[in-house]
């Protein structure tokens, strides 16, 4: 579905990607780890149309990518739930869920993925006429989930999810993930918590320093040694 | 009282346009950061679109105040295009900097082209004066104070309630996370622009008729008060331009009917000091909350 060739991507005067090749195939969770500053969220946003590559090519769906700009990109049915949340405070929830469907224009289903929407999270449906600013951070986190599902993705890029939530909530984050996973979305998951996104993961990707070490099935990382002692605590 | 009551019913009307001014200032420095200084021309520009439609085409009140909203609302998008837009990933600086050029330019160029002398703009409604308690209150006043205040409420109805509105105060509070949803960065600092330079237009339409004279630098002052307003007002907030806008007017009519006329503009200027010190975001200015 997606397929990255060679991505070269500079952070300013730095490297931050030299040269990553990964795929994802429809249907799968894929998940992305490695430590701080190893490149993970330079390729989201280079993915999702906010950085532009030095060289390499981005294909989904048989058509290049990485000319085009984050809006085409997003109507090309890639969404993105962003590192941090960053849903819009001042925006009620259910505006910010109405941002997230900015670029349907099927306008008769639109209720219908609202409420799908509120399945996956009824304490938006609960909160909808909230300030989004006012939800706890965990909220926060299915908000800006929702956000990205309104607009019907075919694949979706979430980047740390699970990051500051309580343990409750992150258990509840990652049984979203696989249900979304589930009913259809291919995924593409970054993680800090690299337990819990290899456990969910068809396949992963370890990345350091922003190339590619290891990649394999999520069984065969989480079993890897090298893996292990680097990013699973020993 | 009955100075009192006068002085109300001025300085609202005079409010009202510092107000529709003031909501240009703050809706775009609420999206990009800018302090467009060329914003009180726009203005001007408004009136002398009205004055030569009401001369040479004869437009009515309504088509005069329409035609001059969409005349300004083109103006604001090509001046954003080709002066501001060019320079949105520069600092800061830059673009304020080109703002006070763009206001040069428009000021001196309608001085070449139309001279510097004063007009006096075409009363395209009678002025008819009620007596009422005691009070002379103008048709046109009521005339200025009933369109800035609707155009101020549909103003507010297109912010909160349209796609486009939650669109402006997504870009306005996250550009990033809006490009993410799918938002295009471009049309909605576009439309940003249209909307605020659409109430300058009717501002300068609405001070035609009110002062009957206008000139090419009849911006420069009305300008920096209604930027003023809406720092008063916490710039960025559109109830806090409308506040501070009405605010300042009454403030400027109220010195002056105390006989110090000589010191309006002084006054408003101090009273920013002294609000600045006590709330240096001004009144419905967000406090900078730093993020985690």
């Amino acid at each position: 579905m997606l397929d990255i060739k060679d991505l070269v991507v500079n952070y300013g005067a730095i490297q931050a990607i030299k040269g990553v090749s990964l795929s994802i195939h429809t249907g799968e969770i894929v998940t992305l780890i490695g430590a701080n500053g190893a490149g993970k969220s330079t390729i989201l946003q280079t993915i999702s149309g906010l950085i532009r590559p030095v060289s390499g090519e981005i294909t989904y769906l048989q058509h290049p990518l990485q000319r085009d700009a984050a809006p085409k990109i997003v109507r090309a049915g890639i969404s993105q739930v962003p590192e941090g949340r960053h849903i819009f405070p001042g925006l009620s929830v259910q505006e910010n869920l109405q941002m997230g469907a900015f670029i349907r224009k099927d306008r008769q289903n639109l209720a219908q993925s609202y409420a799908e929407v509120y399945q996956y999270f009824p304490v938006l449906k609960q909160r909808r006429y909230q300030d989004a600013a006012t939800l706890s951070g965990g909220e926060q986190q299915m908000l800006a989930m929702g956000r990205a599902l309104m607009s019907h993705p075919r694949l979706m890029l979430l980047d740390e999810p699970s990051m500051g939530l309580a343990p409750i909530f992150i258990n509840e984050i990652f049984d979203i993930i696989r249900a979304i996973n589930a009913a259809g979305t291919t995924v593409l998951l970054i993680e800090q918590n690299a337990n819990k996104a290899l456990a969910i993961a068809d396949r992963g990707y370890v990345l350091a320093a922003g190339q590619i070490k290891l990649q394999g099935t999520g069984q065969e990382l989480l079993d890897n040694q090298a893996v292990q002692q680097a990013y699973l605590g020993g | 009282m009955q100075t009192f009551g006068q002085q109300l019913i001025n300085g609202l009307s005079l409010g009202s346009i510092y107000a529709l001014l003031a909501l240009g200032y703050t809706m775009v420095y609420g999206i990009i950061k800018l302090i467009n200084f060329a914003h009180g021309d726009i203005y001007m520009l408004g009136a002398f679109w009205g004055y030569y439609v009401i001369n040479g085409l004869h437009f009515n009140f309504i088509l005069t105040l329409l035609s001059a909203m969409i005349f300004c609302a083109i103006i604001g998008v090509l001046i954003e295009y080709f002066a501001y837009r060019p320079l949105r990933n520069s600092p800061r600086i830059t673009a304020l900097i080109t703002a006070i050029g763009v206001s040069f330019l428009l000021e001196n160029g309608m001085t070449y082209l139309f001279s510097a002398n004063a007009r006096s703009f075409p009363q395209v409604l009678p002025t008819i004066t009620y007596h009422v308690l005691g009070l002379r209150i103008s048709n046109i006043q009521l005339i200025i104070l009933g369109t800035a205040c609707l155009l101020m409420i549909l103003l507010e109805l297109v912010i909160k309630q349209t796609k486009m509105g939650k669109a402006m105060r997504a870009v306005a509070v996250d550009p990033q996370a809006a490009q993410l949803v799918g938002i295009n960065l471009n049309h909605t600092i576009s439309f940003t622009f249209a909307l605020g330079s659409a109430m300058a237009g009717a501002a300068g339409v609405l001070i035609g008729l009110y002062y009957n004279s206008i000139d090419p630098l009849m911006g420069m002052t009305p300008g920096i008060k209604a930027f003023v307003a809406a720092v008063i007002g916490g710039i960025g907030s559109v109830p806090g331009a409308s506040l501070g806008g009405f605010l300042t007017g009454l403030l400027e009519t109220g010195v002056q009917a105390i006989g110090l006329s000589a010191y309006k503009d002084a006054v408003v200027y101090f009273v920013l000091i002294v609000i600045l010190l006590v709330l240096p975001a001004g009144i419905f200015g967000k406090k900078l909350k730093e993020k985690v």
